[in-house]
């Protein structure tokens, strides 16, 4: 049982041996063809049934908090600047090498923080998309 | 100053546009074209496309002018235009697109399926449009007046020009073409007399700011701006910055010609990395010109980058990078002001004249002759404007359109995007409010000279109680009429989410 294939390979290996690791248990891709006689999402969501509507307004929620949680990044991190530099004023004079560092930071390190931010939503974004097109997408 | 150098680089930047353009023009055929360049521009060549034509002339000159005079705290003008392009992604990207709507009236009428919005739409591309043209031919007659001493109204009139032969001739196809050739052409100009300009420095001892004067022009919230109240200014800056992006008319139009959502999105991050790109550099200019000329005046600090080349190196090498950058500058006014102009021009085709010409020609035009016709209108009205209005000063501005956009499109956006009880009177209630209080606030700077305390704060930025106030009115009244909630709310909620590999209905 211990080497079970269904057993998940990064399941960690000391355990005490009286509480087994739960393994959760869900049918793989290739079972979903037992579904095909079955009504299509696509269609629950065409015709707004009440289940069309569950897998909508959690597509958005999703999408929602994961925006929310960017912009609240974004309003602490760059929103917090002004903040600093009103109520520690060393950070208004600090310097690194021979340049001030409100300087360094609102003229350069911006600017990658800004492109890293906006790649790590967008895989995120499409992630939850591909997830939602899984789900709903199976015929 | 030789004017010779100066003049063959706008020179070349006008007919390469206009080259460009007729190229285009071969390509153009329906009204798909016009607009949206058939649907066919790939996410990078988009990313230039907007790069190009988001570089507006407050970008170009005004930041290193606004560095120049006011120093840290306007360093927060590039990082809230780049930073506007994060909320958007966010926030719009991918539902704008999906809504497969050509304008923003378009998107407003596909989602609160109201006439009366579109209408209002309508009213507020042209009165932001027009806004923010009104710079752009500003500065392109501050420009060319700099570098060849021509007087201030022929600048503007050459890019007007050639802005509506390119628009009224080709469209978006071949603006999308042109568009991205200028981001290059403008990254181009401003990064190679930097570095040449940075070398010289170094060659010097690189020596310091001469700050010892203002010593706190080098640290942050140092109130030089005027504002009596920094903190509140910088907060509502950026609010404004971040915020109104989306709500400018032509950075919506760039999004409808991505193939789907996902490129939008993905088009959008590269937008970003274009963007902090260029951005390193105009503040560079604006610090040189501390160090090597101290003593502008105030009113010249829009030219601070044409000027700073031949304060620093020799006659001919200073001339040419000076030639260099008045041609970038003169891209950035040509392609911002054909972005607006297509999209201000897409605007009154649609929604004003076209029904107006059918009636008086009983139908005996093409579509093609109305947009042309509309193009001609859209850059007239700024044009004259521009002749009567003072300047203000090119970034301070464009930041005004900015608040306007953030005070209306944004509420309009973010909560048709997200809100499904947002009613069409919640939306218009919002539109309205939004629009007036910031339209006020502006209208009082411009006109009514600088205002001393909280009230001249609260006017000269006001972003930061506009926009809350103009989300409230719509989420309220919205609260208050349920009943006038659009009837196919579900439906379009599922067109504006869903991924379009889903075979979904989306009517």
């Amino acid at each position: 049982m211990s080497s079970g294939p269904g057993r998940p390979p990064e399941s960690p290996g000391p355990t005490p041996s009286s509480v087994p690791a739960r393994v959760r248990v869900t049918s793989t891709r290739r079972d979903a063809a037992t579904r095909r006689d079955l009504r299509p999402l696509t269609r629950d969501i065409d015709e707004q049934s009440t289940l069309g509507e569950v897998y909508m307004a959690g597509l958005m929620s999703a999408q929602l908090r994961l925006a929310l949680r960017v912009l609240a990044f974004g309003a602490v991190g760059l929103g917090g600047l002004p903040l600093l530099f009103l109520f520690v004023p060393a950070t208004r004079t600090m310097e690194i090498g021979r340049f001030p560092l409100p300087w360094i930071v609102l003229a350069v390190v911006v600017y990658p923080v800004a492109i890293i931010v906006a790649r790590v939503y967008v895989r995120a974004s499409e992630r939850i998309e591909a997830k939602f097109s899984d789900v709903v997408g199976r015929r | 100053m030789n004017p010779a150098y100066g003049v063959v680089a706008i020179v070349l930047v006008c007919t390469v546009t206009l080259a460009i353009g007729a190229f285009g023009l071969r390509l153009s055929r329906t009204t798909s074209d016009f607009y949206v360049a058939g649907r066919t521009v790939t996410p990078y060549r988009n990313a230039s496309a907007i790069g190009g034509e988001y570089l507006s002339a407050a970008s170009f000159l005004g930041i290193a002018g606004l560095v120049y005079t006011n120093g840290l705290d306007m360093l927060w003008f590039p990082v809230g235009y780049t930073v506007g392009y994060v909320v958007l992604l966010v926030l719009v990207a991918a539902p704008l697109r999906r809504s497969g709507a050509y304008t923003l009236p378009d998107f407003a009428e596909a989602r609160l399926e109201s006439t009366v919005i579109r209408r209002l739409c309508s009213v507020l591309v042209v009165g932001i449009g027009w806004l923010y043209l009104l710079p752009q031919l500003q500065g392109a007659g501050l420009a060319l007046g700099t570098v060849t001493g021509a007087p201030t109204w022929v600048g503007g009139l050459i890019v007007a020009v050639v802005v509506v032969a390119n628009v009224a001739a080709g469209g978006m196809r071949s603006i999308t073409l042109v568009q991205s050739v200028q981001y290059w052409v403008k990254l181009t100009a401003i990064a190679v007399p930097a570095f040449v300009l940075l070398g010289a420095w170094v060659g010097d001892g690189a020596p310091g700011p001469a700050a010892a004067r203002e010593a706190k022009w080098i640290e942050p919230l140092n109130g030089i701006a005027g504002q009596g109240h920094p903190v509140y200014a910088t907060y509502s800056l950026l609010l404004a910055l971040a915020l109104g992006t989306m709500g400018l008319p032509h950075v919506l139009v760039r999004f409808y010609t991505n193939p789907d959502g996902k490129a939008a999105r993905r088009t959008t991050v590269t937008v970003v990395a274009l963007l902090g790109a260029f951005y390193l550099f105009p503040p560079l200019y604006g610090v040189l010109g501390r160090v090597y000329l101290p003593d502008l005046a105030s009113g010249a600090a829009d030219t601070l980058v044409l000027r700073l080349p031949g304060a620093m190196v020799p006659d001919r090498l200073g001339e040419t990078l000076s030639a260099v950058l008045a041609g970038g500058a003169f891209a950035a006014f040509l392609s911002t002001a054909s972005g607006l102009t297509i999209s201000v021009a897409g605007v009154i085709d649609q929604d004003l004249l076209r029904r107006r010409l059918g009636r008086m020609t009983g139908d005996d035009f093409t579509v093609a002759q109305g947009f042309r016709l509309a193009t001609v209108l859209s850059v007239l009205v700024p044009y004259a404007a521009s002749r009567l209005i003072e300047p203000v000063g090119l970034a301070t501005m464009v930041s005004l359109a900015f608040a306007v956009a953030a005070s209306t499109f944004c509420p309009l956006l973010v909560l048709g995007s997200w809100w499904r009880g947002l009613s069409t009177v919640g939306a218009a209630a919002g539109l309205v409010v939004g629009g007036t209080l910031a339209a006020a606030a502006v209208g009082l700077t411009i006109f009514a000279g600088p205002i001393p305390g909280w009230p001249g704060a609260l006017l000269g930025q006001p972003a930061a109680w506009t926009i809350p106030i103009a989300f409230a009115t719509a989420v309220v009244v919205s609260l208050a009429t349920p009943s006038r909630i659009p009837r196919h709310t579900a439906r379009t909620m599922v067109r504006l989410h869903t991924p379009e590999d889903l075979a979904l209905d989306r009517n």
